[in-house]
């Protein structure tokens, strides 16, 4: 609209006879409209920082020096307040410096120190973010096509044990055995997952329960492979561990040591790529989606919704699978009883985070792969005094407001909209 | 009472619903409210009764003027409502039904009690108590005979006819000692007999002084029940007319044109049969069949106009005939067996859908305009090339579709979902119609459209016979039936009961619709071999026997 002259000689066609204006135009439309109705984005925007807000308060509450001042608050009011705004204040900065970037090793390069320390909280983000970002993304496109895939995990253990099966016990050249692994680690969660899809399709069992009960049988599988030698434990351990993988099957960096960027990384980001490619770019996204958006329909125009449940459910295996992989074969080396971690869970809260967009996905996948690098940061350099499980507290902060837009637009005054994205989630559970 | 709406006025956002609207409802009136879908008749009954609180103007109840902010006020000074879609459980009988909310209690007391001397009197236990169960069902029964709802107070609700359960309805609200009752829509769920029914209890309303707000856009019905005719357009009253008004002078008022109600068409000359249809039996999801051994044919060129109440096998036909359902018995498309074929083979095959229910099957709401175009034909050349979509094409189809069909939206891109149900249904017709098909099976074409898009979308059918296409239209409006038929098969529990020609008398067509004809099978059988003849011979043998009568399934 910009770009047309005020007193423009002849009307403006109503119709979008040229796509550039009309689409320019659309831009301009969404970003007012994100501005002063609270689109989905500034939701997510603000509900982080409403989480801030409280993360805030419970630092203040938790910390010690600060309840003490607030004992004698009317008496010292400047200092009560200033030690409150410290408190928090130090610790946000501490996160930021630690996940981030670090204003003292900017310094220290500018007189002669290193110039890769500087990236150093930056990579580690990144790496922390990498498995997250592929459970999310698993999430995500099982979410698009209506499924609630609780199941990560357990497909992430599936991806995990062939994975570590392939790193150890073949022996295949460099470059090759990284390949096989990445792949064998895909099929190994995909797997998992299409076992779930085919239960759907041809049983109509949910697949929130089937996956939440796969979960545990994953958990112990896993728990009686490492247990016993014949199958993946390490030789002479009485723990339930594997044998570390061949050097070989190590995902490795590029660049560094840092600025270094993890292959992991890279696979994450390219996944997301694909991911976003298939769903808004091909015929099978489109089925997907149109599954998700409503089965009624999709059946109606003569989509097989079956199929499509069995082949999201075995691509999103397949993502928690290569999750697996970047884990064991780029950070961890070894698979351990507890490597599956929380990568599943967190997958959904990431997938939510980012409302199921790939791009979204990516973005709340740092985000949290910065408040774990942050946590860990901030309780080092408080002496423990602020515990990591802070970011945890945080994470699930913003999933709340997140998840309710409502309390954000009444915080923040905003105007209602009608699209918040979250209908999905709750419709979700109805498929 | 008198009821009096002065001045309301309600706008959602730049959308004026309801624009200065002034009603006055005597005692013992009845008023129709008539007006096209999306006219404000709904948002104006909703700020009467509380669930929507107007921008201006007044509520005055007896010449008191009155401020009603949620329905329990509405229900307080009189106000009761049926909706459109029941607010009734299930699982509840009648009387509880009706009772809900305001269930009749026993006292709670705690017993008496004496041991030795020691006497503990019984005191009632302030506000709680046991269902009176008794007096809930008196209350009823004595509702049902004063005004002849009848009702047994004890049937479960889900086990009741929609007719019925309107009724639990109505008494629900005369229970709350409505004086003025809102009904929205009534006619919409019930047959012809069920409808004559509710006029009955209406005038028996209005004999006891009750007066009756009746929503309708069926002009029929208003002209029939009706003491006066208020007709909104655009969320203003364009005016108020006795029930002796012409049908095409109210149609004009609510339109605000004159429009035709009946389609210009040509006679039709049909040519060979397409679409051949023999056996076809649909369990129900309980023991019996939905659809039992129907047999048709429809030619290229010809419309058969498939009449029936709601709800007597014709959306279970029509899912069969689209692969949704499992059927047994044979269809044949152009002389080819697709009996047992996907829906998707069926589609490719040529047949164009156009469902019942647009919102849940026809559409994807969330989706925008341009991919609910190309719905079902995605995954086909021009918009696919291998697995990649080309999403230009796909622009470049629906621009010109929405252009051609008169899809009024901002833009393609715009989700479905905020389109206006008239819009939403072009949307369909224009995806299914624009793949050029063989047939064309269209259910409820144009269930609450305007007007307006009622006309164009007939007009559009039309143009497909016209054009070769065999169209099966299933329609439960009389009016659509005759308008675009140019044969007619009447469905009556499950079962095809007759075909006769589009100038069958009215009333001997809602005969056959009310079941009427069933026992002459003979007679029927005759008409449908006359209008089948010939078309039958390279047809397998007919299945009747073995494949529809086994017991039990």
């Amino acid at each position: 609209m910009s770009d047309v002259p005020a007193a423009a000689p002849e009307p403006i066609p109503a119709e979008p006879s040229a796509p550039d204006k009309s689409r320019a135009r659309l831009t301009g439309a969404v970003i007012i409209e994100a501005i002063t109705q609270g689109s989905s984005t500034v939701n997510t925007i603000l509900a982080i920082f409403l989480a801030l807000v409280v993360g805030g308060v419970l630092i203040v509450v938790s910390n010690p020096l600060v309840t003490h001042a607030w004992g004698s608050f009317f008496a010292q009011p400047g200092y009560t307040l200033g030690q409150t705004w410290h408190a928090v204040s130090f610790t946000y900065t501490q996160m930021f410096e630690g996940a981030i970037l670090n204003p003292s090793t900017v310094n220290a390069a500018f007189h002669g120190g290193s110039v890769a320390a500087i990236f150093y909280p930056l990579s580690s983000t990144a790496a922390q973010a990498t498995p997250l970002i592929l459970t999310g993304l698993s999430v995500a496109i099982a979410f698009r096509a209506g499924l609630f895939n609780i199941g990560a995990a357990g497909q992430w253990v599936g991806g995990a044990v062939v994975a570590t099966w392939l790193g150890f016990g073949v022996s295949l050249p460099l470059g090759i055995h990284v390949i096989v692994c990445v792949v064998g680690a895909f099929v190994g969660g995909a797997a998992i997952g299409w076992f779930v899809g085919l239960l759907k399709a041809k049983t109509g069992a949910h697949e929130v329960i089937v996956t939440i009960m796969l979960n545990y049988v994953m958990y112990d599988l896993l728990q009686y492979l490492l247990s016993h030698p014949a199958m993946l434990q390490q030789p002479h351990q009485t723990n339930e561990i594997a044998p570390p993988i061949a050097n070989n099957a190590n995902l490795g960096h590029v660049g560094g040591p840092p600025p270094q960027v993890g292959v992991g990384f890279l696979i994450a980001v390219g996944a997301a790529l694909a991911v976003a490619w298939l769903l808004s770019r091909t015929t099978t996204g489109f089925q997907f989606r149109t599954v998700g958006a409503s089965p009624s329909a999709a059946r109606t125009a003569g989509i097989n919704v079956e199929r499509s449940w069995i082949l999201v459910m075995l691509l999103a295996g397949g993502l928690a699978g290569l999750s697996a992989a970047t884990v064991i074969q780029g950070t961890n080396t070894q698979l351990t009883f507890n490597s599956y971690g929380t990568y599943g869970p967190d997958g959904i809260t990431v997938a939510l985070l980012g409302r199921a967009k790939p791009i979204g996905v990516v973005l709340a996948g740092l985000l949290f792969g910065a408040l774990h690098v942050g946590g860990t940061y901030v309780e080092a350099a408080t002496l423990g005094q602020v515990p990591a499980d802070i970011v945890t507290v945080l994470e699930g902060l913003i999933v709340l407001f997140v998840a309710a837009p409502a309390l954000i637009r009444a915080v923040f005054r905003l105007r209602a909209t009608s699209g918040t994205g979250m209908e999905a989630v709750a419709k979700g559970w109805n498929g | 009472m008198k009821l009096e709406l002065r001045g309301i006025t309600k706008s959602f956002g730049s959308l004026v619903a309801n624009d200065h609207i002034d009603l006055v409802v005597q005692p013992g009136e009845i008023r129709a409210l008539l007006g096209e879908n999306g006219a404000g008749k709904t948002t104006l009954m909703n700020v009467l009764y509380g669930l929507v609180q107007p921008d201006e103007g007044e509520i005055l109840i007896n010449d008191q003027p009155l401020r009603i902010r949620s329905p329990k006020d509405a229900i307080g000074a009189g106000v009761g409502m049926v909706h459109q879609h029941f607010m009734l459980v299930p699982v509840f009988t009648v009387a509880e039904n009706v009772t809900l909310g305001t269930e009749p209690l026993r006292r709670l007391r705690t017993p008496d009690i004496s041991l030795g001397g020691f006497h503990v009197p019984s005191v009632n236990i302030p506000s709680y108590g046991l269902l009176d169960r008794r007096r809930a069902r008196s209350a009823v029964l004595e509702l049902s005979e004063r005004f002849g709802l009848r009702v047994d107070p004890d049937a479960y609700v889900e086990d009741l006819p929609v007719g019925v359960q309107q009724r639990v309805e109505i008494i629900k609200a005369l229970l709350r000692d409505a004086s003025v009752l809102v009904l929205d829509e009534p006619t919409a769920v019930l047959t012809p007999g069920e409808t004559d029914d509710l006029f009955q209890i209406m005038r028996q309303l209005r004999e006891s002084g009750r007066s009756i707000i009746f929503i309708s856009h069926k002009l029929r019905e208003v002209q029939t029940i009706a003491d006066s005719i208020t007709v909104i357009r655009r969320g203003r009253v364009v005016g108020e007319r006795p029930p002796s008004t012409t049908n095409s002078e109210l149609a004009a008022l609510m339109v605000g044109r004159s429009v035709q109600l009946r389609v210009n068409k040509e006679a039709a000359t049909p040519d060979q049969v397409v679409l051949a249809v023999r056996d076809l039996s649909v369990p129900n999801e309980v023991a019996g069949q939905a659809v039992e051994s129907v047999s048709f044919d429809v030619r290229a060129g010809e419309i058969l106009g498939i009449a029936g109440v709601q709800g007597n096998g014709q959306t279970e036909l029509c899912e069969a005939l689209m692969g949704l359902r499992p059927s047994t018995g044979f269809v044949l498309l152009a002389g080819a067996n697709i009996t047992g074929a996907s829906t998707r083979d069926r589609l490719r095959a040529g047949i164009g859908y156009i469902p019942e229910d647009r919102q849940e099957d026809g559409l994807v709401g969330a989706f925008s305009v341009a991919d609910n175009l190309v719905l079902d034909v995605y995954d086909r050349p021009p918009y696919a090339s291998g697995i990649s979509l080309k999403l230009d094409a796909v622009r470049n189809a629906a621009t010109q579709l929405v252009d051609e069909y008169d899809v009024r939206t901002t833009s393609v891109q715009t989700p479905a979902a905020t389109l206006s149900g008239g819009n939403q249904q072009k949307v369909v017709v224009a995806r299914e119609l624009s793949r050029g098909n063989k047939v064309l099976l269209a259910s409820q074409p144009t269930r609450g459209l305007d007007v307006g898009s009622i006309e164009f979308v007939h007009s559009q059918i039309v143009k497909a016979r016209d054009q070769g296409v065999a169209v099966v239209i299933v329609s439960s409006e009389l009016d659509e039936i005759y308008a675009l038929s140019d044969r007619i098969a009447v469905m009556y529990e499950g079962k095809i009961v007759g075909f006769c020609s589009p100038d069958v008398p009215e009333h001997e067509l809602g005969l056959l619709m009310a079941g009427a004809g069933v026992s002459d099978q003979s007679s029927n059988g005759e008409v449908a071999d006359q209008m089948t003849q010939g078309a039958t011979s390279e047809l397998p043998a007919s299945q009747a026997g073995p494949l529809t009568e086994e017991p039990g399934k």
